[in-house]
């Protein structure tokens, strides 16, 4: 089954002098349920801006999508949202943090407690339940933003650059955990980040964009097999759809 | 993600490197001296000089009165100091007060759209621009000789800086804070209340502490301009009959309310949010 549909979708953005600035244009794809897919390209391609309009925080200029087949007209309670920073409240514990789109959907039950304890256990954040995210790393406040993403169970995760602000072994660490939870839990994820390793290490496909305006340039099967570690870097395969993405990146 | 990893990244973040030893109970005694010792010792040297000075070079009570003297007839009166005392605290405590219940909603309404902040903040800033001593006596005749005048002099003397606060406060939340709660389908209200105005307290603490400082300006202004008692009218009484200690002792009385009413805030947001006061860098 097709898990989200996007069909002709453009994005103009009005600047503040009146410009209009064209930040997609014309994007087609659809994604399966359960497929692990990341939009790779450089900055200004617009894939930020493509997730955004899948989670409903904005709306497109033109075209429309459809998310377990009814049109997306505003955030939905199926969606998981990961960004960059991790975006935890500084006032809150971890444990409140985790709980707080539970909270703010009005979705509490008894039982929700346990569940988010269960995750920050599973990201290895056991006993700092009751800290404040000013007293742990940023790799930690990380794992508990993705925690707190997966906390309603959403059917799909959308992640915009989510280890982008941490250091290189925390970053691969975090990759190949959000790999383990999705074997575990099969979820649709929309992974955009810069890292072409990254995306063809954890991808069912690569979605490679184009700036000014934003397109979608090329997909890419990786048909590498899971489960994946760092060793398939080694691969051919791995190899091939590195340098294709690259090429078709830098043009080299 | 490992949880072999979690013991490493646990000990960065707890504080179990505290350090032990004489060495370094001499640098924390000392590190203590520089923050409390100094600043009381540099105090007592004030006065100190003070006291000399007046003696030795025989300055007369109604330029300078000595510390001494100043400390002995304001004990002498001390009931009728007292007496000054509340009232001007209270004046101050329901100026402040009315500064929070009219600053909060009208924050709210300043950051909640574009066309209330443009047709609002004009006229706030114009209240500012207004001399409160000359606003006073007016006041006195529009609200009759009573608490009233003396309570709106000291809020539109303090409110002003609580209102920007609050203001600023609230419109530097990050917009990652605000497209997550949105991304949970947050409503208005929701984003106000559970981000917003949360991420905005230590912006309010900032404001409240300002007020504060202010509002016991304004009370005295309110006394000097229409009163029957306060310590700005015990100033007034003593000047003119040239009682200049007391009029000292009661400048001081201020300052120390001043000084107490400006911690008791600090020590309300230490209390109420602890985690305010150690996002305070990061968040001004």
């Amino acid at each position: 089954m097709t898990a989200i549909e996007i069909s002709n979708v453009s994005k103009v953005f009005q600047s503040w002098d009146g410009d209009a600035v064209a930040a997609l244009e014309n994007i087609n794809l659809d994604i399966p349920e359960n497929q692990f897919i990341s939009l790779v390209g450089p900055s200004g391609c617009g894939k930020s801006t493509l997730l955004r309009l899948l989670g409903g925080l904005i709306t497109p200029t033109d075209g429309n999508m459809r998310i377990a087949g009814s049109p997306v007209d505003g955030p939905r309670e199926e969606i998981g949202f990961v960004f960059q920073k991790a975006t935890l409240l500084p006032w809150k514990t971890l444990l409140d943090n985790v709980l707080f789109p539970l909270s703010i959907m009005k979705q509490m039950k008894p039982d929700s407690e346990q569940v988010a304890r269960n995750l920050l256990a599973l990201a290895g954040l056991e006993g700092f339940e009751e800290k404040h995210p000013d007293e742990l790393s940023g790799g930690m406040q990380q794992r508990a933003a993705l925690c707190r993403a997966l906390v309603h169970d959403p059917d799909i995760l959308l992640m915009d650059e989510p280890f982008g602000a941490l250091d290189a072994l925390t970053r691969e660490e975090m990759s190949l955990e959000l790999l383990r939870i999705w074997t575990e839990k099969p979820k649709t994820i929309v992974f955009v980040t810069h890292s072409i390793t990254e995306a063809v290490l954890m991808s069912d496909r690569v979605v490679v964009m184009s700036p000014r305006p934003g397109r979608i340039q090329e997909i890419i099967d990786i048909p590498i097999p899971r489960p994946r570690t760092f060793e398939v870097e080694a691969l051919n395969e791995f190899q091939q759809c590195a340098q294709r993405v690259r090429y078709l990146i830098t043009g080299k | 993600m490992s949880s072999n990893n979690a013991p490493s990244e646990s000990a960065i973040s707890s504080p179990a490197n505290k350090k032990s030893g004489i060495g370094f109970q001499l640098q924390r005694i000392w590190h203590v001296g520089q923050d409390v010792i100094l600043p009381i010792g540099a105090f007592i040297m004030l006065l100190l000089i003070w006291e000399l000075s007046v003696i030795t070079f025989k300055i007369p009570i109604y330029l300078l009165p000595a510390p001494t003297l100043i400390f002995a007839e304001t004990a002498a009166e001390w009931p009728l100091v007292w007496r000054h005392t509340m009232a001007t605290l209270i004046t101050v405590l329901l100026g402040f007060g009315l500064s929070i219940i009219i600053s909060l909603p009208l924050g709210f309404a300043l950051t909640s759209s574009r066309i209330v902040s443009n047709a609002l903040y004009p006229l706030i800033v114009l209240t500012q621009s207004i001399p409160k001593v000359a606003l006073a006596p007016i006041l006195v005749i529009a609200l009759g000789a009573n608490e009233l005048p003396r309570v709106t002099v000291t809020f539109l003397v303090a409110f002003f800086p609580l209102v920007i606060a609050i203001a600023t406060g609230l419109l530097s939340v990050p917009q990652d804070l605000i497209e997550l709660s949105r991304s949970y389908k947050s409503s208005r209200m929701q984003e106000l209340f559970r981000i917003r105005i949360p991420f905005a307290i230590p912006f309010i603490f900032s404001g409240l502490k300002a007020a504060i400082a202010l509002a016991v300006v304004g009370a005295v202004v309110g006394e000097f301009v229409t009163s029957d008692r306060g310590l700005g009218y015990l100033i007034q009484t003593s000047t003119a009959f040239f009682r200049m200690p007391l009029a000292f002792g009661a400048m001081v009385l201020l300052s120390i309310m001043g000084i107490v009413l400006f911690q008791l805030v600090g020590i309300i947001e230490r209390v109420l949010f602890p985690w305010s006061t150690s996002q305070q860098v990061a968040g001004t």
